[in-house]
């Protein structure tokens, strides 16, 4: 039974791998690469319950954090093409 | 395990997966790229939260509740956020969403504020 939601996960990672490769903007592509990160939070806590070693939580946990960090950073490099200082005046300066 | 606690761990965790699939279709079929975002915050919500929770219930009052708790805690803070980075960052980039051009043209004073 745990093993059907995994495949309902990867099932989901697919076509968020075909959006990722076809998206007409690049915000489809980053939107697409978030929410695959997100699924592979939830395969990493699914396989762990599957294989019986809920220790695998610890590298889910992480990698939750690690992957809004990533999208926040690439979504701010992609517009402004720098990471560094807020745009003088400008209201979207700080996404 | 309690009988009554099964049949509610594996019915939340078939209403996560399912979820999952839909919003998979959704990021998939949605015509915009602000309208796809909408099935991923289904991912990020109910999605992960139905899997999540039929997860805690499986494993009972241990530390492996708390961390699933804590990565549920986590992307229902995180999710919301980095999606409105994004929603900013393509409407900064000149994305228009679908049906928002049509009062512009026509009276100028659609959404003018935002074209600077």
């Amino acid at each position: 039974m745990m093993a059907a939601v995994a495949l309902a996960v990867l099932v989901t990672m697919a076509l968020a791998v075909f959006r990722s490769i076809k998206g007409p903007t690049v915000y489809d592509r980053i939107l697409a690469v978030n929410a695959f990160g997100t699924l592979t939070v939830v395969l990493i806590s699914v396989y762990g319950f599957l294989s019986e070693r809920p220790e695998f939580l610890d590298l889910a946990l992480v990698y939750a954090l690690i992957n809004f960090i990533g999208t926040i950073a690439v979504s701010k490099y992609v517009e402004f093409s720098h990471m560094g200082r807020p745009t003088g005046g400008d209201e979207l300066g700080d996404i | 395990m309690d009988i009554a606690l099964e049949i509610l761990s594996w019915g939340l965790l078939f209403v996560g997966s399912a979820f999952l699939v839909i919003g998979g279709i959704g990021v998939v079929r949605l015509p915009d790229v602000f309208t796809r975002m909408h099935g991923a915050g289904i991912i990020d919500t109910m999605g992960v939260g139905g899997v999540m929770s039929g997860l805690m219930i499986q494993a009972g009052f241990t530390i492996v509740t708390i961390k699933l708790a804590l990565i549920i805690g986590f992307i229902l803070y995180t999710s919301p956020t980095a999606t409105h980075a994004l929603a900013r960052a393509a409407l900064h980039g000149g994305v228009r969403p679908r049906g928002d051009e049509t009062p512009e043209d026509e009276s100028g004073q659609g959404n003018s504020s935002s074209k600077t």
